[in-house]
């Protein structure tokens, strides 16, 4: 039962590296991977400004704005520099890495003895691993909530336009090179904005801790629109935080089957790239025909 | 008397600039568009009439010349600032509408084309009505479908989608680069006459390029063709009227 309640505090915690990746890999319709840097950018921005007396809440949210300066970075280097995103987001991502060890000193820092988010009475007055649930609760609810209402102004449908339609948007006087870097700043902000959390939730920080991180936030974003199938884009958003459970229980059973925590990059690739072929392997096993005549009992 | 609405002075735009490859495609063009306008823009493929649309809405820069809105030169303005004063249909149905988005969402991001988009709630439910109404009138039954994803729509209704978008907020100018082009005869003809249709209701100042000579003397108060980058035909009113298919036929022979 704890390993449950453990499993949905995590997926709650992570889920907001799902909402994240959405703005830019389903809404701006392309792979951003910056993320792998920004990750553990706030982490160790977190940590360090802990260490040096700041209260939690103003470092995860220093976390934030850290975070959406890189993706500013490459959404430059995208918009302006005309270099090509995949590659853009590599080249932060890999600087990222080395400012990492400047903010932190080192490849680990702990935040042991420290005030974190989850150091309060109310929190550690909750059973073991309730604290995550409710705070990541607490979490996506406000984040989805402003994503959902921003998607649904002006700006927003501008921002959505600019992805699905990048011609169309400009002949309508969107900005779309701003879109592009704004999606970016905002995406890469809620990434380290969890790199935050997941940093304070274990109580490190680690320089290596962004590896496979684009892989988890794709795993949520994907198992929650495999999971529930047709949509709606509000309804996508929540999805996203469902998937991102489902995919902590896929990890514990995983786990349970006797791999161990190092097999876990390997797992979740597999994990992804399995969901991700889903389309086709339906059309060629033909699923759903088959389901239904296993159904029909008429003739 | 009308007055210049737009106008071009001395335009060169050239390609492969600094290579041995230049080619001027726009090849100090002089054109002027007055208010009310509706020019039908004729010539062989590579003649410049794209380029002459690209190099009007800001997608491509003009090396040298002037090209003055009521007067005031925006040659240096940004596609984004021009939208304000402009607006296009393109050729290929898929570049007018953002497919995942519905058709009154469409119509909604149409409706602020050129201005500011703020923070404020997009209040989509508020319009439903009156884009119901507007979609009636291109009887298509584009208005049963306003909460479909364009992408799921036909060809010919999406470019008449396209075309209502381009004219929803009412443009001072209005580029039609062949947008009955890729769709069958009859869808073709329907979205021909409702272009003239709205054109001549809202007095619109409209460009538009056409390979249909039958289009192009049919419609429109003028016509001008296009040649290596320069405007070597230019009739309007009585001597457009009196214009025939032969006539234009030993014209292109003649310049060839």
């Amino acid at each position: 039962m704890s390993l449950m309640v453990s499993a949905i505090g995590q997926g709650l915690l992570w889920a907001v590296l799902g909402v994240g990746l959405f703005l830019t890999f389903r809404i701006l319709d392309f792979a951003d991977m910056t993320v792998e840097g920004t990750f553990p950018l706030g982490a160790a921005t977190c940590v360090a400004a802990i260490s040096n007396g700041m209260s939690p809440i103003v470092a995860t949210l220093l976390a934030f704005i850290v975070g959406s300066l890189a993706g500013l970075i490459t959404g430059l280097l995208y918009t302006k520099g005309h270099i090509p995103i995949l590659l853009a987001g590599i080249l932060v991502m890999t600087a990222c890495y080395s400012v990492n060890l400047r903010i932190m000193g080192r490849a680990n820092v702990s935040l042991l003895g420290k005030a974190t988010l989850f150091k309060n009475h109310f929190l550690e007055g909750l059973p073991q691993y309730f604290d995550s649930v409710f705070l990541g609760t607490l979490v996506m609810v406000v984040v989805t909530g402003i994503v959902i209402y921003f998607l649904q102004t002006q700006l927003g449908q501008g921002f959505i336009a600019t992805g699905d339609n990048q011609t169309m948007a400009r002949s309508l006087g969107i900005n779309t090179d701003n879109m592009k870097i704004m999606g970016l700043m905002v995406s890469n902000g809620l990434i380290a904005f969890g790199g935050a959390l997941v940093a304070q939730n274990n109580g490190y920080a680690d320089v290596n801790m962004g590896i496979g991180i684009i892989v988890i936030a794709l795993a949520s974003i994907i198992i929650g629109e495999v999971a529930f199938g047709d949509l709606t884009l509000n309804q996508r958003l929540v999805a996203v935080t469902l998937g991102s459970i489902l995919y902590r229980f896929v990890l514990l059973i995983v786990l349970k089957l006797g791999f161990n925590a190092n097999d876990l990059n390997l797992l979740s690739a597999i994990v992804l790239a399995l969901c991700m072929m889903l389309p086709v392997f339906k059309q060629a096993f033909n699923f759903k025909h088959i389901l239904k005549r296993g159904l029909d009992t008429n003739d | 008397m009308t007055k210049p609405l737009l106008q071009l002075k001395d335009v060169v735009l050239k390609v492969n600039r600094h290579t041995p490859e230049e080619i001027k495609i726009l090849d100090h063009l002089n054109l002027t568009i007055n208010a009310g306008d509706f020019i039908t823009v004729l010539g062989s493929n590579g003649a410049g009439k794209s380029t002459l649309f690209n190099a009007i809405g800001g997608d491509l820069t003009i090396d040298s010349g002037q090209i003055l809105l009521n007067g005031r030169d925006i040659a240096h303005d940004s596609v984004e600032k021009r939208t304000r004063f402009l607006s296009r249909v393109f050729q290929d149905p898929k570049l007018g509408t953002a497919p995942r988005m519905t058709v009154a969402e469409n119509l909604l991001l149409a409706e602020r084309r050129g201005q500011r988009r703020g923070l404020m709630p997009r209040r989509l439910n508020k319009q439903l009505a009156h884009f119901k109404e507007i979609t009636a009138t291109m009887h298509n039954g584009l208005d049963q479908r306003l909460t479909t994803a364009t992408g799921n729509l036909s060809g010919g209704q999406r470019q008449a989608l396209s075309f209502l978008m381009a004219t929803l907020k009412r443009p001072e100018l209005l580029l039609l680069d062949e947008h009955t082009a890729a769709l069958d005869p009859q869808t073709s003809q329907d979205l021909m006459h409702l272009t003239n249709e709205r054109v001549q209701d809202q007095n619109l100042t409209c460009l538009m390029i056409t390979h249909h000579l039958e289009d192009a003397l049919t419609y429109g108060n003028r016509l001008i063709v296009l040649h290596h980058g320069q405007i070597t035909f230019d009739v309007a009113g009585a001597e457009k009227a009196a214009l025939t298919t032969e006539k234009l036929y030993s014209f292109f022979a003649e310049i060839e």
